[in-house]
């Protein structure tokens, strides 16, 4: 068959040269024209450095005029979900980042009903993409399912806490789990490592699925491959976050001051920091179809096998066979109080007979 | 009335006695107020030697040495074993973040008293550090504070039944809860639910010292405003910690005492029962790529205020406000119950007599 003539950006004198290796270079030009958007869920008990970490990692500040309640407060609340979108852009690349944020995790008395309003919000979405999916207009679909859970462990515990495995276990088929261990210039290096070997035992024990760094590709090179090594055994990571500039070995670096030294927060030596925006980042598209290809299919194949009957059908139901129960109940209280009604008048007559036989002996 | 004076010998002897004891005057009726000692000037004319009563109490403190029970309160893994290790400088409170940590976080909050015997400059302690493993830690935490407050109460009710027996015993062992250390844990933000609900229920019972557990992760800023803002929701939520305002005796004790309360209280603790070598000296402390914590250095935290609060100044007073405060209302709120009687129940009537 006759060669097509090579296209317009390569070499017209390579032979055999057809031009659809551009086309990679024609979908980064699209993405990158479209944007990337990404859903991260951070959950935690408060005061473990959630915010701090957020605004550390995107170098901006989500959270601008926040007020921390007292505790006599906390008390009273339950848990919030509180989403803030923010448009990052970077050599001409957009990224439009949802953070959505749970206050009021793990603070309660009783944490018991702690995890149910973050389930039905992260269903809430997979069942919203399930609707324009199936719906007539599919071009605009926004995807604000939850991609990535950056989930908190406490520094100052053992290991990980009952609410941390009831929590974990709920979610690890919904969505991807990212344990994290933050305010980690807490703990020297031995207790570090103590601490994550303890967590990555207790999660194997109880059977939760995290987030696994897809391993590299045989044909990348070295460097990567190393790098992903390297991240691999690093989970769950040990991160400090910090906005504030400190002046350390004559350089302003982003730490925290204390009066024996400075944290600083991009040194790897002092903390996981940079292992943690290198994975989130070059496996951000890889934590994407994940979500897209597991979390999302098994949602879809649960909704679908219900038959489509919504949650709030079900409830309906429930409701119709309360009230048949009720009607039940009432005719069989009727019958009740004619039976006894009955055997009413049958005692009256009868004492009327025992009364004449008494009547006789008398 | 006139005294016979007899020197008379014998069998004499006893009636004179007997005479005599029929003129000693009664003792005249003690007053129910105490009276004011008339302002005797001391201005003796030579030394008296008064003042060896302190040294004769000093040497009698020695001989029979004291008790202290300090119970520790807090989540797990806020480092409560090692502050007391630390406190004490021996390894009194076993860890339970040891290399190989089998039992689990017990289901239900579990009190353990262990008893030891220090001693220093010749002056025995007997401590008993009491660990209340099981608390805040899991799902569900409501009315975990009642087994605490429950022992606290047993240990008044032990004290109690020692007291109202007629063949007391010559020193009652105490072991009622002198001091309480609660462990704050350092979010930067402020008390959790938790802890304003334990401290409101048992800040009544016991004395409660709230304490700032890991104080190295917060830098100096964030660790005053967390200490304001725990103060304030102290003071909002009408929870009195130790000293308690209302037992300060004179100025001076209040004056010192003001100075903690407002300023050093709640103590930002840092502990360690690791030795590391810092100019030359050998010091216990937590060695960081970023530098080296040292613990009883006071720009670094405050385990040296702690340390001399509970131990040097202030133990006295801990175990004499225990005894006369919190136990005189468990006793009080019990005879009153008991219609006005002492306690009886009926293990008292077949071991003891009590003088009812």
């Amino acid at each position: 068959m006759a060669k097509q003539p090579p296209a317009q950006f390569t070499n017209p004198e390579t032979p055999g040269y057809v031009g659809f290796a551009n086309l990679p270079n024609q979908v980064h030009r699209k993405s990158v024209k479209k944007g990337f958007e990404f859903t991260l869920m951070v959950v935690g008990e408060s005061g473990l450095g959630k915010s701090t970490l957020i605004n550390s990692l995107f170098l901006t500040d989500l959270y601008p005029e926040r007020i921390i309640p007292g505790a006599a407060e906390k008390i009273e609340r339950t848990v919030q979900i509180e989403a803030s979108t923010v448009e990052i852009e970077e050599r001409g690349v957009k990224l439009r980042l949802t953070v959505v944020d749970t206050p009021g995790y793990g603070d309660a008395i009783n944490c018991r009903d702690c995890f149910k309003t973050i389930i039905s919000y992260i269903d809430e979405q997979f069942e919203r993409y399930l609707h324009d999916e199936s719906g007539l207009n599919r071009r605009h679909i926004v995807d604000n399912r939850v991609h990535c859970c950056f989930y908190f462990i406490s520094p100052f515990g053992h290991g990980l806490k009952p609410l941390d495995v009831e929590f974990m276990k709920a979610i690890h088929n919904k969505v991807n789990i990212v344990p994290v261990i933050a305010k980690a210039d807490t703990l020297t290096l031995k207790e570090r490592e103590r601490l994550k070997k303890r967590i990555l035992d207790e999660i194997e024990q109880h059977g939760i699925k995290i987030y696994h760094l897809p391993d590299a590709e045989s044909d990348e090179d070295e460097d990567f491959k190393e790098q992903t090594k390297l991240l691999k055994v690093s989970i769950p990571f040990c991160v400090v976050g910090s906005n504030q500039l400190i002046e350390a070995k004559g350089k302003k670096v982003r730490g925290r001051l204390y009066p024996w030294g400075v944290v600083e927060v991009e040194n790897p030596e002092h903390n996981d920091f940079l292992k943690l925006r290198t994975m989130l980042i070059t496996h951000m598209q890889d934590l994407q179809e994940v979500t897209q290809d597991l979390h999302y299919e098994n949602f879809r194949s649960e909704r679908l096998k219900r038959g489509g009957r919504k949650i709030e059908d079900e409830e309906v139901n429930k409701d119709q066979i309360l009230q048949e129960k009720e009607a039940e109940l009432r005719r069989m209280q009727e019958m009740i109080a004619r039976m006894q009604a009955q055997m009413q008048i049958q005692m009256q007559g009868g004492e009327g007979d025992s009364s004449a036989v008494h009547g006789h002996h008398v | 009335m006139t005294w016979i004076f007899g020197s008379t010998k014998g069998s004499a002897d006893n009636k004179i006695e007997a005479a005599m004891s029929e003129l000693v005057p009664e003792p005249r009726q003690k007053p129910a107020v105490p009276m004011k000692p008339v302002g005797i000037n001391s201005n003796l004319l030579g030394y008296i030697g008064i003042d060896t009563i302190i040294e004769q109490m000093r040497k009698k403190t020695m001989k029979t040495g004291f008790d202290f029970n300090i119970m520790v309160v807090g989540q797990s893994g806020l480092g409560k074993s090692t502050l007391v290790n630390t406190l004490f400088k021996s390894q009194v409170s076993r860890k339970s973040s040891g290399w190989n940590r089998e039992e689990k976080i017990p289901k239900t909050v579990e009190i353990k008293a262990i008893g030891h015997v220090i001693e220093e400059g010749g002056v025995k302690m007997k401590l008993t550090v009491i660990d209340t493993p099981g608390f805040g830690d899991q799902i569900n935490n409501e009315n975990c504070w009642e087994p605490i407050e429950k022992y606290i109460n047993e240990q008044y009710e032990k004290f109690l039944k020692e007291e109202v027996n007629i063949a007391r015993k010559k020193r009652i062992p105490d072991t009622r809860v002198h001091c309480c250390l609660y462990f704050i844990s350092p979010t930067g933000h402020s008390l959790r639910p938790l802890d304003l609900e334990f401290m409101k229920h048992l800040s009544k019972v016991v004395n409660i010292i709230p304490v700032i557990a890991k104080a190295d992760t917060m830098t100096l800023e964030e660790k005053t405003e967390f200490k304001q803002r725990v103060r304030k929701e102290l003071e909002v939520n009408g929870i009195e910690f130790y000293p308690q305002k209302e037992f300060d005796e004179d100025l001076e004790d209040k004056t010192e005492n003001d100075k903690i309360r407002q300023e050093s209280m709640p103590f930002a603790v840092v502990g360690s029962d690791k030795e590391y070598q810092v100019n030359g000296k050998r010091i216990l402390g937590r060695k960081t790529p970023w530098g080296v914590i040292e613990v009883e250095n006071l720009n670094h935290c405050e385990f040296a205020l702690l340390r001399d609060f509970v131990i040097r100044t202030h133990l006295q007073d801990l175990k004499e406000v225990t005894h006369n405060i919190h136990y005189e209302t468990y006793r009080a709120k019990r005879l009153n119950d008991n219609g006005g009687l002492p306690p009886v129940t009926a293990e008292t009537e077949e071991n003891h007599e009590s003088n009812l």
